[in-house]
């Protein structure tokens, strides 16, 4: 008889990071203690490694929640960074209505799961199985409904929002880091692990996983596929509204356009993971990060007007190169 | 030559309504007429490619920016002939297009909405970075400006000659080539079609079609150049126009582009809606509406008022 339980092994290696080959883990290896040694080195090197990890973070968890839609639905949600933009403006709203941060945080993550939730059942739930370009024009749609409804609330101009982690600065072995950084990196960090401790410990993460990757068996073992893949998309945005909410306090300011670069680094990070990888679109955030922050530094020709381009760069070679990026698996298509 | 007939007739009503609409209207509508003829040929461009030949672009704002960049660079630089930067543009982004088709090959569905996406935002960034050349975040100028209906004839003449273009491109060999690389592409290549000649020629035209509505979009924006007007919305609206006229489809591009032209400025004199933002709000719902109930677009809902009239 089978049961839930019994596809928990055959799900295994497709959601964990079971297709690490060799050659991937070294290179990560390798990158990993150039970056150390770098640090040890020179006193910007180190800040600027501190700093790319903590954007690359942000870049990580809207690239999960992008991988997480993705795998449930099979939609690229393009509103997804204007979601999250959305969701920070509503944490603004609770703390200027006098919540303190940490509780605005939690509020904001509850009604992101919401929204993220009712868009699914009420929008793309109609259009998922109809072709990828009608699903693609919904989450477009979406997009610049998102930034007008924003717009017309709030208004175009900035709008300032305490910093979570004050403005104190460590010393870490002569080298200098704004508490901002690991704040932002723990808070990510934190986020993602939750999510993956659900993914893979709990019942409901289970049939979640089943319903993605294996909808019609699970359905024959009484999983409700549709509300899994919702509760999918809800899971996403609370992912998306933790790095909008992160994000602000690295650009000071929050703006209607807080997210669209964002959402391009988030969308290289997610390729070059691999799309249908969770654990590919952390490291592919933290990769994208870190080497934007450096390669603008360090590199005399391509100055900080150029990191959406370099990310287009790095979105297309992976593409040509390697289209399952590095953790993803081919993509096997029935003739 | 019966079976035409309707479609002539219905033709020669659209020409002429089109030809007698400036004596009629007032000189900031004659501009929002222009408008949407600009997007008429940004949309058909962005059809011949997405609904004909069934790969999707997000990215079609970066050839607009393209063809408006020419205009406005040659024209400030050297004082070319305003038409005549229409047909550089037309030839400029023919080629850049082909060489983004290159790459395409290899990609197709999400992943190719997903690169298409990272040019759109990419290429308005250029003109930062080449600031002496390209302006920088002020922009470029033509040398010279038009009025509204100098805008309007050159608008809808282009539109009117790329239409017929596009019908002539879609009724022989070709269009065949393309509608079949949609449908199936290994039903396509068991049949002797080259799918990269195709593809890339498809990513070619209707670039090519996109850089003349970018060279007018600059016109009509006092021949101004910037890279702000070029942004990621830009191709959004192209896409939208395209489904909402329905893909694969020339009829329903009028509608798709009076939809994307017409929609902001109509909601935004509505007085409840009144401001800049909410004519957002409005465009953002009705895409999102006419997605789930018109699945085929306007020629859909065109289609089945006409199976509905002969029954």
């Amino acid at each position: 008889m089978a049961t839930l339980e019994s596809f928990r092994p055959r799900l295994r290696d497709r959601a964990a990071l079971g297709g690490v080959v060799p050659p991937v883990s070294l290179l990560l290896v390798a990158g990993a203690a150039g970056l150390l040694v770098g640090s040890l080195r020179s006193e910007v090197f180190a800040q600027l490694t501190v700093q790319g990890l903590a954007l690359g973070a942000v870049y990580g968890g809207l690239a999960l929640a992008l991988v997480l839609v993705y795998r449930a639905t099979h939609v690229v949600n393009f509103a997804q960074g204007e979601l999250a933009m959305a969701t920070t403006y509503v944490a603004y709203q609770l703390i200027h209505w006098g919540l303190s941060y940490w509780e605005a945080f939690f509020a904001t993550l509850a009604i992101a799961f919401v929204l993220g939730l009712v868009l699914e059942v009420a929008l793309v739930r109609p259009v998922q199985h109809r072709s990828v370009i009608a699903a693609v024009i919904v989450t477009v749609g979406l997009f610049i409904l998102i930034d007008g409804v924003v717009n017309w609330i709030w208004g175009g101009d900035f709008k300032y929002m305490q910093s979570p982690f004050g403005t104190k600065v460590y010393s870490v072995g002569g080298v200098s880091i704004a508490r901002l950084y690991p704040g932002m990196l723990g808070v990510v960090v934190i986020s993602v692990l939750l999510v993956w401790a659900l993914f893979r410990f709990t019942k409901l993460g289970l049939g979640m996983r089943a319903a993605a990757l294996r909808p019609a068996e699970s359905a024959l073992v009484g999983v409700r596929v549709d509300w899994m893949l919702a509760i999918g998309w809800g899971l996403a945005a609370v992912l998306g509204a933790v790095a909008g909410l992160m994000a602000e306090p690295s650009q000071f300011v929050l703006e209607p356009t807080l997210m669209q670069p964002i959402l391009v680094y988030a969308f290289a990070a997610a390729v070059l993971g691999g799309l249908d990888s969770p654990a590919g679109a952390v490291v592919g955030g933290l990769a994208i990060g870190v080497s934007l922050n450096l390669v603008v530094q360090y590199v005399p020709s391509i100055s900080s007007e150029l990191q959406a381009p370099f990310a287009f760069a790095v979105l297309v070679a992976v593409l040509l190169l390697k289209p399952s990026g590095l953790f993803g698996h081919r993509e096997v298509r029935r003739v | 030559m019966r079976q035409r007939l309707p479609a002539i007739v219905s033709l020669l009503v659209v020409g002429g309504a089109l030809a007698g609409l400036p004596f009629t209207l007032s000189g900031y509508h004659v501009g929002l007429a222009a408008q949407v003829g600009i997007f008429f040929v940004a949309v058909l461009g962005l059809n011949i490619l997405t609904g004909y030949t069934g790969q999707i672009s997000i990215g079609h704002g970066a050839f607009m920016a393209i063809g408006g960049y020419t205009t406005a660079v040659m024209s400030q630089d050297h004082h070319t002939n305003l038409v005549l930067t229409m047909l550089m543009a037309f030839a400029i982004c023919f080629v850049v297009g082909l060489l983004v088709g290159l790459p395409a090959l290899r990609l197709s569905g999400v992943y190719l909405a997903l690169a298409t996406f990272a040019l759109a935002v990419s290429v308005p960034q250029l003109p930062l970075k080449w600031s002496k050349f390209l302006g920088g975040r002020d922009g470029v100028q033509t040398s010279k400006t038009v009025s509204h209906l100098w805008l309007y004839g050159a608008a809808w003449t282009a539109s009117a000659i790329l239409f017929v273009l596009a019908w002539l491109i879609l009724r022989g060999r070709v269009g065949r080539a393309f509608r079949a690389v949609r449908d199936s592409e290994i039903a396509a290549v068991a049949s002797g079609i080259e799918l990269p000649v195709y593809k890339t020629l498809a990513f070619g035209i209707s670039a090519a079609y996109a850089g003349v509505a970018g060279s007018l979009f600059v016109l009509a924006t006092n021949g101004f150049a910037e890279p702000s007007e070029f942004g990621v919305v830009l191709s959004l609206q192209i896409l939208v126009g395209a489904a909402v006229a329905g893909l694969g489809s020339l009829w329903g591009v009028l509608a798709g582009a009076a939809f994307v032209g017409l929609l902001p400025a109509v909601s935004s004199s509505v007085p409840v809606i009144g401001s800049d933002h909410g004519r957002d709000v409005v465009f953002g719902s009705a895409v999102v509406l006419v997605m789930l109930l018109l699945p085929d677009g306007f020629a859909g809902l065109f289609a089945r008022v006409r199976r509905f009239a002969r029954a």
